[in-house]
């Protein structure tokens, strides 16, 4: 008898990258050919200070494994300051996340420039090995 | 607290009467032992209704947001503590307020104490130095005021008004430092305790909102949780909507919290709100060394930033 096909679990991850830097820049591993694994959608914001936290937790509400958000390095930011602001924001919300006992690795913060293909495809890389190390989500998810 | 009553009462008598302000905000005599409650005076024969004792647990901040009037106000210390952060957010004006300072001593937790006498029904309490007299239909129990106090009371390093323009009484002694011990002990559990815990605590909110609209900070016209469009939080009974909204609730006093303990008071059902509100405060004092409700001058921490904040937490591939 032939076994039931059981579909094999692949991570969902949500980037939201910003519109200056990091989005060039998964664009500049697009177009470079560099392979990175295909669990990530993108979402294009105008910068990593307009990624609201509510966004992070609305998307693990819906069942999505993993959240990435990535913005210019400190200093290069298009709006010259929505970075840094960004950078305090997420500081506090990633320690407060694990604290109410999330795991770590659900969410993630990085910083991507136009140039950095290479880094792009790493970070996602990256997590998206982190995320199916921790298996599908469950805390926090909606479940009705 | 005669003394500190009547003084109370002068003060409100005389603003009143000089037409300094429309209207006195203070704590009036509770029909029920254990309740005192906040009350509006608006002519100075009114000003007998004021007094204080050690039941005054709402925190008055909250009536001075959106009110196009001269007001007076009877603060104690987390009280003046969130009208400083009000007045900071240009919520209120300095001018407009007139606040009467009381330094505190901390107030009674009143669901402890009938917890401790296993809801006996209590029909006067007394309060005397250092020690509250409770009296029932056949018993009489005298309990030390210092092992009832609020959580929030316990804890609390700014018990005299950090800010007033009259102080009603001797200024008391200051318990020194800034210590989150509660965190700390919490932060070093597991991650599944952690979330065990804080699931069990969300699994008996009942939305009511109660601490939402007992804090003086929760000003927003209208409120995430209020919105339908976009509706920002969903209204089913399910614990993840609960959670969002509890985490949610926290994050946007990030750094704005004082510690007044108003929101768990309002809990109808004794949830562990301010453990949620304190890791957001120990956090911001630790990352950026701020303090919410103590100076008029400081930026508030997530509406500035230095270029060498922490990057400990972004991830390097």
């Amino acid at each position: 008898m032939a076994e039931p096909k059981i579909e094999k679990w692949e991570p969902k991850i949500v980037a939201f990258l910003c519109n200056w830097c990091s989005y060039a820049g998964a664009d500049l591993a697009g177009i470079s050919r560099i392979q990175y694994p295909n669990n990530v959608r993108i979402i294009r914001v105008a910068c990593s200070g307009q990624v609201n936290p509510w966004f992070i937790l609305a998307n693990i509400q819906q069942g999505i494994d993993g959240v990435l958000i990535s913005g210019c390095h400190p200093g290069e930011c298009h709006y010259l300051t929505g970075n840094y602001r960004a950078r305090r924001k997420f500081a506090l919300l990633k320690n407060f996340l694990q604290f109410v006992g999330l795991e770590e690795g659900r969410v993630h913060f990085t910083w991507v420039s136009a140039s950095e293909g290479v880094r792009f495809a790493k970070v996602i890389e990256k997590v998206t090995d982190i995320v199916r190390s921790l298996g599908p989500a469950k805390k926090l998810v909606k479940r009705i | 607290m005669d003394a500190l009553i009547n003084r109370i009462r002068g003060i409100a008598r005389d603003l009143l009467r000089e037409g300094k302000v429309d209207v006195v905000i203070g704590f009036e005599e509770g029909t029920i032992p254990f309740h005192s409650r906040p009350c509006f005076v608006r002519s100075p024969d009114e000003a007998d209704r004021l007094i204080w004792n050690s039941f005054c647990e709402n925190n008055l901040a909250t009536y001075v947001v959106k009110r196009n009037e001269r007001m007076g106000i009877v603060a104690k210390g987390c009280d003046t503590r969130a009208l400083l952060e009000l007045i900071k957010e240009r919520q209120v004006i300095r001018d407009q307020i007139y606040i009467i300072g009381v330094p505190c001593e901390g107030m009674i937790d009143r669901v402890r104490v009938e917890a401790e006498l296993r809801n006996r029904s209590i029909q006067t309490v007394e309060v005397r130095e250092g020690t509250f007299l409770i009296m029932g239909k056949d018993f009489e129990k005298e309990l030390e005021i210092k092992e009832f106090l609020y959580p929030s009371c316990q804890v609390c390093t700014r018990k005299n008004p950090v800010i007033y323009d009259e102080l009603a009484g001797e200024e008391v002694e200051e318990s020194v430092g800034e210590t989150y011990p509660d965190i700390e002990s919490f932060e070093g559990f597991s991650d599944e305790k952690r979330w065990q815990y804080f699931s069990e605590e969300m699994s008996r909110c009942i939305r009511c909102y109660a601490c939402r609209n007992a804090c003086p900070l929760c000003y927003c016209t209208e409120c995430f949780v209020d919105a339908s469009n976009p509706q920002w939080i969903g209204k089913s009974i399910d614990e993840s909507d609960t959670a969002l909204f509890h985490i949610m609730r926290a994050f946007h006093l990030a750094g704005r919290c004082v510690d007044c303990g108003a929101c768990e008071r309002a809990c109808p059902l004794g949830i562990d709100i301010r453990k949620l509100n304190r890791k957001l405060s120990k956090d911001v004092l630790a990352l950026f060394n701020y303090k919410a409700g103590i100076s008029l001058d400081e930026v508030a921490p997530l509406a500035t930033y230095r270029p060498d904040d922490s990057e400990a937490f972004i991830l390097e591939p």
